[in-house]
Parts: C-alpha cells; sequence; structure tokens
C-alpha cells in the first residue's frame, strides 16, 4: 500500500494542471510540496489519505459511498498528537502501543460511522 | 477557464495511445505523458489488489488537491481518463461517451491497428465536439 500511496502522490505532483513548473515525475519532495491527493474511490472501497507536515500518514478505507472524510482524519491526527506524541514513553517511529490512543480511536470510529 | 485539463486512453499494456490537452499550465512533453500513463495503468493494478473486497475493477475517482481524475475501463482492458477540476460533474457519462466514440471511428476504422496510437480524423472532430458541449454543459449551469 506504501508503493501505492507514494506513486500515487508523484503522479498527482506531475499531473497538476495548475502549475507550469512541476520537476519530473518522481522528483522527491517534502510533505505538503507539490500536489497531492486526498481521496480515490474505486467500486469496492473509497481510500482517504492524508500526509502531516512531519510526515505521518493516516488511511481510512471506507465503504465507497462515503463523503469527504478530511475532517475526520485531522481529528486522528489530533488524537495521535495527544495521545502519541505527548505519550513520555513513546519514542518516535516506532509502532504505536499507547491504551488512551487506541480507546479514543475506537470511539471515535464507531462514532463516525 | 476550462472544466476539462486532458483526456488520456491506455491500451490494455499500459502503453499511451491517445493523449490530448485542453489547457492545462505546462503542457506535458511526449515522454512525460508515456511515462505517467503506465504509472496510472499499475496503480489502478495495484489498487484492485489492495480491495478489502472481492471484485474491484480499480479506481474510477481520483481526488487531488488542484484537479479530480475519472477513470474509466472498458471490458476489454483500455482505460480512459480525464483530468477535470475539482468537482467537476458528468464526467462518467462524459467517459462512456468518448468510449463509443472510440468504438465508432477507431475499431471500426479498417487502417487502425489494435494497440498503437490513435490516428483518426474522424475521432479527433466528434471528440473536440463532444468535449466543447460538455463544456458549454458546464457553462450553462
Amino acid at each position: 500500500m506504501f508503493g501505492l500511496l507514494f506513486s500515487l502522490k508523484s503522479f498527482t505532483a506531475k499531473m497538476d494542471p495548475t502549475s507550469a513548473d512541476k520537476g519530473n515525475l518522481g522528483v522527491p519532495q517534502l510533505p505538503g510540496q507539490g500536489c497531492s491527493f486526498h481521496s480515490f474511490r474505486t467500486n469496492t472501497y473509497k481510500l482517504s489519505f492524508t500526509e502531516t507536515p512531519s510526515g505521518i500518514k493516516i488511511i481510512l478505507v471506507t465503504h465507497p459511498r462515503t463523503g469527504d472524510l478530511r475532517d475526520s482524519l485531522k481529528y486522528i491526527y489530533n488524537l495521535y498528537v495527544e495521545y502519541v506524541v505527548k505519550n513520555p514513553l513513546y519514542s518516535p517511529g516506532t509502532p504505536i502501543r499507547c491504551e488512551l490512543f487506541n480507546t479514543s480511536l475506537d470511539q471515535y470510529v464507531r462514532s463516525i460511522l | 477557464m476550462a472544466a476539462i485539463y486532458s483526456l488520456y486512453i491506455i491500451n490494455k499494456s499500459g502503453g499511451l495511445i491517445f493523449y490530448k490537452d485542453y489547457g492545462s499550465a505546462g503542457r506535458m512533453d511526449t515522454n512525460d505523458s508515456l511515462r505517467v500513463a503506465s504509472l496510472w495503468h499499475s496503480m489502478h493494478a495495484i489498487s484492485q489488489q489492495l480491495s478489502p473486497i472481492a471484485g474491484c475493477s480499480g479506481i474510477e475517482l481520483l481526488e487531488a488537491d488542484t484537479f479530480d481524475l475519472h477513470c474509466f475501463q472498458s471490458l476489454t482492458g483500455t482505460k480512459f481518463f480525464v483530468v477535470c477540476e475539482p468537482g467537476a460533474q458528468h464526467m462518467e457519462g462524459l467517459l462512456k461517451y468518448i468510449y463509443e466514440l472510440y468504438t465508432d471511428f477507431v475499431l471500426k476504422n479498417p487502417f487502425y491497428e489494435m494497440e498503437m496510437p490513435i490516428r483518426c480524423e474522424l475521432f479527433d472532430i466528434n471528440l473536440a465536439q463532444a468535449v466543447q458541449k460538455d463544456r458549454v454543459a458546464l457553462l450553462g449551469r
């Protein structure tokens, strides 16, 4: 999946019809640089994607007919900041094992269903 | 301002057989359009593999920050996709209509070789009309 998202990002950056100066296809870009995408839809699922300035990517896979989930992704990022980044026992880059994050995430995802 | 930025047609092996630009900033050169097309072909294939439910037929709509990409795949594996403004409507209909034009003016052309780049005058003319009509319809709304 990471490969797909990574390539889709370079694809949209190259495709961007509103800017003339885009560089080559696949040129490395910092988070927030270049044109990115926020979701794609197939006949069986919809994938919503967000990338934060620190390079954390949050992905939601949902039913194809769900609406815009950008706010939900932002909210999940808030949860991540609150319960993971501010957890003194968490070292960045390692898998997340924070109970508070898990429970509040579960609660939130159930509430948007 | 144009509602549609560009149109691509890719054959079943990922080769670009038709590309038309309708006024996007910084037109793509031949090499880039070929690469972008084959990249899209693979993205489409991977998205089918990633589906949580069986029977996925690939990306239909990609929503980026500055454009929407609508893709239609025919039964034979030829893919048509348009890059348009975010939120543009009726693109599925337009793609189906372009597919119709493709079958009428390209596939029925005795001089056309399958999977090769499309060079058919009648197709070009009718396509230009279809896109123009769509633009007028969008402006009227």
